[in-house]
């Protein structure tokens, strides 16, 4: 076992460029100037960098943990017990017109 | 296994069409898969949409039994394999009628696996049958509805749909053909609808069909596929494909290629076009859901949803072939489940298979499509149709007489026993009263007599004819006949 | 501090009961001194008025109806928790003016046993952070000064707000989160106890999400009883909840024992990092020596994954906020900022206006590592990894009960100290490995540093052993005689 050294960072294996950010941001519909993406760019490669020493864990044959308590899904019965709240639904709403959501029109 | 010639004949010659389908069928619950809203048709605007359904911060999705339990029962129905553990998955996009900002699906651990549906591609012959693939079949949750038309500048979003079970069927790409899709898709519908998993009703929308086409020489490599979103009607469906084929085949051999893509078919103008505003920089980003935990189906429940499923469209089609019907009627009877249960129930009222079959063919899906009535709501019970099939069985009337008794059970309902007794259309096939109409109408007729005792036996109808005439039409027939060829002798 | 705003809430309840003084006392007093400490910034939102209603309502209730367990004690709310009426803003800005039409069911259960609310409390942007600096209205300050120095300190984080309140006596107890330290970190900077329950114990159902397979609620309180007194009032099975555990709530006040005679402690020999300050190496090996003298043997673990801890934790985490914070769309509620023409525009827009830098960055990472391409390399390897670090922790409980750490690698640091976000995430080194296991886990003071500063020791306990965790706690508390409290400067 190598001694515990949290605070070196590994170094950056993958990489990522001004375009690829721009298309994560694209993705995850954050509106980012050049200048933010090119702030982001060392900053997400400095911690891509450091999560990466994960790949030295020998992970043969083992099954991702997804659920952290081993309990079975629980299931519902086929009840109405919701709804007829509209005016909850929409009483947040920064658009509502109609008992509708009201957003910029969308071209399909 | 019947290969069909389906061909569309480019300047290079014979191109083969692949189809494959994905099938969007909304399962049949009172409350939607993972809230307690209700999932009733044409409600006001988010009015059944629960604080979950809206994406409100913190709230929480817990799966609905019946949902699970209904997907279990279609994907058993299709003698798919049934993964007693599956899971649920992220599938993450934006999009105005997605509030939670991804879908809850099943990508990596579908709850039903490989099956397959036989669909007829010619109803008279049973060995025009053909097995088409099911990839799989995952539960996810619907979307809301976007209106374009409400407002110049903004689009309105109603989430009552949103967050209603869907099943997802995914076929394999085995159909060559736009009837062979069409009727799978019809199959399909059938199968549903006698499970009792979906209304199959496309018209409100739950059952939509992706619909995948490429085009290739014929028994070449699988050519590029466009995927066409939500055609809600089998005939679009056939319109799609027919359209999309040949869109490609032009394509190509004006020196094109097709871009995978997914498509919007417009009805109106029986056309697809390229839906890039929803296409550009996809990336689903699936991941397990972490609300949620693996679904563990144990035995018990297996066999609740296996022990409650009906006896479906092929086993009913060939018992009742086996009943001696024709494969013909065999295949319209069993189509549609109202159709296969009425009929079912007409037999088990006593009616002779055979008679009946061709009865409710010919005479009472005549009179339904006069009367414009689906035969849920026939004015003709079972029961009633049996005891008028009988009376013709004992002789006690004529079939052309039981048209006429049909005809007033329609008007005005009543027993046909009743009626024949009331309307006196008993049949007679007492000799002596048929003796003496002969002997009068022969008297009244004795130049005919003569000629066809010389030879003129043409005229034996028309004899018939008179007696049954002098008889009203309740006369047994073949005693006509018989007494008539007795004198003429 | 008023006399009773320097009582536990144990002491609170017990005069209250016995007519000491009325439930409006109480209120009033914690009222006044929240409207007086509004420097420490500890509030996002104060609810006087709703403090002395359950105040009245207690007041009217004693002697004649049963008493809930909490009746007449008001607690600080962390703004994480949808309360019905009341902003609810996860310290972001793309919830402005969110009022929730619901009850998250942790504080649904408070409320049922009687307490009342003071306020919401302050917090780092939807729990992303350990010094309560992403916050959108501006970071906490810790009551806590350097001796002799007047430098603004961190309260830590997420729970900043909650840390703060306790720790200056404003509140009597307060509600907490922790994802990955967000209750032991600011507990321990600012000297006061937090336990974060095995995961599924409290209800997730009206918590504002971060990362959902780790957020789990928790108490922040002066004491271990107190804490034993919240978090059996807020625990529970939720069937709203689908990783709810659907087990009786255990009576852990009353199981309160100090006596650890035949416990076996684990020391975790990966933990020993030379780059910690010996101070707190210090502490550690005399928290061992108080338990040991309470009966317990220390005997020394390997969790051999723990050095990958923090990096797999930055792989989940972030891929599951990232989904989890894509509802905040500008449509159905809080900041909508309209783009120059599309949808899109109005979501990027949005999006951009409403949340803050480290918000953004984690997005941005969450993206990265679930998109095309990256998913197995980053996401699935970390499950694995995760898989692993849980493996680590069902070994070291077959050969111990208790495991004993630092809770954090520092004492509180100064605001605006600490700029490279790496260098921000080191800071729960020591509590994140119990978070990625979902074992219960606490931070109990231990003592001061040599400016004057609590540090805290760390506790994690088997899953569901919840009073293994407050036994070990209170043996500590009763041994470390720790009653430092911040100088007044407020
Ligand atoms: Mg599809
Ligand atoms: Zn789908």
């Amino acid at each position: 076992m190598p001694p515990f050294r949290p605070f070196v960072i590994a170094l950056v294996a993958m990489s990522v460029n001004t375009d690829q950010v721009r298309h994560i941001a694209k993705l995850a519909r954050i509106a980012m100037s050049d200048e933010e993406l090119d702030r982001l760019v060392p900053e997400l490669n400095n911690i891509l960098g450091w999560v990466e020493q994960l790949a030295e864990v020998d992970t043969d044959g083992i099954e991702p943990l997804t659920a952290v308590i081993d309990l079975k899904q629980r299931l519902r019965d086929d009840v109405v017990t919701d709804g007829d709240i509209q005016s909850d639904i929409l009483a947040n709403a920064p658009g509502a017109q109609h008992g509708f959501f009201a957003v910029p029109k969308v071209i399909e | 296994m019947v290969v069909t010639d389906y061909r569309i004949t480019g300047d290079t010659g014979e191109w083969e069409v692949v189809v494959g389908l994905e099938v969007h069928a909304q399962v049949t619950s009172d409350a939607k898969l993972f809230s307690g809203a209700a999932t009733e048709f044409g409600a006001e605007p988010n009015t059944q949409v629960s604080l979950v359904d809206a994406a409100m911060p913190g709230m929480l999705p817990v799966p609905n039994r019946e949902c699970i339990r209904q997907a279990v029962r279609t994907g058993m129905a299709i003698g798919a394999k049934i993964n007693a553990w599956s899971r649920f998955d992220r599938k993450n996009y934006f999009y105005a009628d997605l509030p939670q900002g991804y879908q809850i699906s099943q990508l990596y651990h579908p709850i039903v696996g490989e099956g397959e549906i036989e669909i007829l591609l010619d109803d008279k012959d049973e060995n025009s049958g053909k097995m088409i693939g099911v990839e799989r079949i995952h539960v996810e949750q619907d979307a809301g509805k976007l209106m374009h038309d409400q407002h110049p500048t903004m689009s309105y979003v109603d989430l009552n749909r949103c967050g209603v079970a869907l099943m997802e069927i995914v076929s394999k790409p085995d159909m060559r053909s736009p009837a062979e899709a069409g009727a799978y898709v019809r199959k399909l519908r059938a199968i549903l609808r006698y499970v009792g998993s979906c209304d199959g009703n496309m018209e409100e929308g739950s059952m939509r069909a992706d619909v995948n086409v490429s085009v290739r020489k014929p028994g070449g490599e699988l050519g590029t596929r466009t995927e066409t979103k939500n055609v809600n009607s089998v005939r679009f469906v056939m319109a799609v494909i027919e359209g999309e084929a040949k869109r490609q085949v032009e394509l190509i051999e004006s020196g094109g290629a097709v871009a995978q893509e997914t498509r919007l078919y417009d009805p109106d103008k029986n056309v697809t076009r390229s839906l890039r505003s929803k296409e550009d920089a996809h990336d689903y980003r699936y991941f397990p859901d972490p609300d949620l935990l693996p679904l563990e189906l144990d035995d018990a429940f297996l066999e609740d949803c296996r022990a409650s499923l009906p006896e479906l469209p092929d086993a009913k089609r060939k018992r009742f072939e086996a009943l001696g019907m024709s494969p013909y009627n065999a295949a319209v009877l069993t189509a549609e489940v109202e159709t296969a249960r009425w009929f079912d129930q007409l037999l088990d009222a006593g009616a002779d298979p055979q008679q009946a079959a061709n009865w409710v063919v010919a005479e009472l899906f005549g009179a339904l499509n006069r009367l414009g009535r689906s035969i849920a709501d026939s004015p003709v019970t079972p029961a009633a149709a049996a005891a008028l099939l009988a009376l013709v069985a004992d002789g006690t009337i004529s079939g052309t007489i039981s048209k006429k008794v049909f005809e007033i059970m329609l008007e005005h309902g009543g027993s046909p026993a009743e009626i024949v007794q009331r309307e006196g259309l008993k049949q007679t096939s007492d000799p002596g009263e048929i003796d003496a109409r002969i002997d009068e109408i022969f008297a009244a007729n004795a130049d005919k007599v003569d000629q066809y005792k010389a030879g003129k036996e043409a005229l034996f109808g028309f004899f018939v004819g008179q007696v049954m005439k002098a008889m009203a039409g309740k006369a047994n027939p073949q005693m006509v006949n018989e007494r008539l060829k007795a004198k003429l002798s | 501090m008023s006399e009773l705003t320097s009582k536990t809430i144990a002491e609170l309840r017990d005069g209250f009961d016995s007519g000491d003084f009325s439930a409006r006392e109480i209120a009033e007093d914690f009222n006044a001194a929240v409207a007086g400490a509004r420097a420490l910034n500890a509030f996002t939102v104060e609810t006087p008025d709703d403090a002395l209603a359950c105040a009245d309502a207690a007041d009217q209730a004693r002697g004649k109806d049963k008493l809930g367990a909490l009746a007449g004690i008001p607690l600080g709310i962390k703004d994480l928790f949808a309360t019905k009426g009341v902003d609810s803003t996860a310290g972001s800005h793309i919830l402005k003016g969110f009022k929730p039409p619901y009850e998250s069911t942790v504080t649904a259960n408070l409320r049922r046993a009687g307490a009342g609310m003071l306020g919401k409390l302050n917090m780092d942007e939807f729990a992303m952070g350990s010094s309560n600096e992403t916050s959108h209205y501006g970071p906490v300050n810790s009551p806590w000064r350097r001796a002799g120095s007047n430098v603004a300190l961190t309260p830590g984080g997420s729970s900043g707000g909650s840390a703060a309140a306790v720790a200056a006596g404003i509140v009597p107890g307060a509600t907490g989160t922790d994802t990955g330290g967000s209750i032991r970190q600011p507990a321990a900077f600012t000297g006061i106890c937090g336990i974060k329950p095995t995961y599924g114990r409290c209800s997730r159902w009206g918590v504002i999400a971060f990362a959902s397979s780790l957020d789990q609620a928790g108490p922040m309180a002066k004491s271990i009883r107190d804490c034993a007194i919240l978090l059996e009032a807020m625990a529970g099975f939720d069937p709203k909840d689908s990783t709810s555990l659907d087990l009786p709530v255990p009576k852990w006040e009353a199981g309160l024992s100090s006596d650890l005679k035949g416990k076996r402690v684990g020391i975790p020999k990966e933990y020993r990092i030379d780059e910690v300050p010996g101070e707190i190496n210090a502490l550690w090996d005399q928290g061992i020596e108080w338990l040991h003298d309470a009966g317990a043997e220390p005997i020394e673990i390997s969790l051999p994954h723990t050095k990958y801890a923090l990096p797999t934790y930055y792989i989940i985490a972030p891929a599951e906020a990232s989904s989890n914070l894509a509802r905040y769309d500008g449509v159905r509620y809080g900041l909508r900022e309209i783009g120059v023409k599309s949808l899109d525009d109005m979501y990027g827009a949005t999006r951009a206006a409403g949340f803050g830098e480290e918000v953004k960055r984690r997005i941005m990472i969450g993206t990265y590592v679930l998109s095309a391409g990256f998913y197995d390399a980053y996401f699935t390897k970390a499950q694995k990894v995760r898989a692993l670090i849980k493996q680590d922790f069902r070994k070291a409980f077959e050969q111990c009960d208790i495991i004993l750490t630092p809770t954090a690698p520092s004492a509180a640091f100064g605001l605006g100290e600490t700029t490279d976000p790496l260098a921000m995430y080191l800071n729960d080194v020591f509590a994140v490995p119990a978070s990625l296991a979902g074992l219960p886990a606490m931070s109990v003071p231990g003592g001061l540093d040599s400016n004057g500063l609590p540090l805290g020791l760390h506790l994690i306990g088997n899953e569901c052993d919840e009073q293994g965790v407050l036994n070990a706690g209170l043996a500590i508390e009763d041994r470390a005689g720790f009653t430092a409290r911040p100088e007044k400067w407020w």
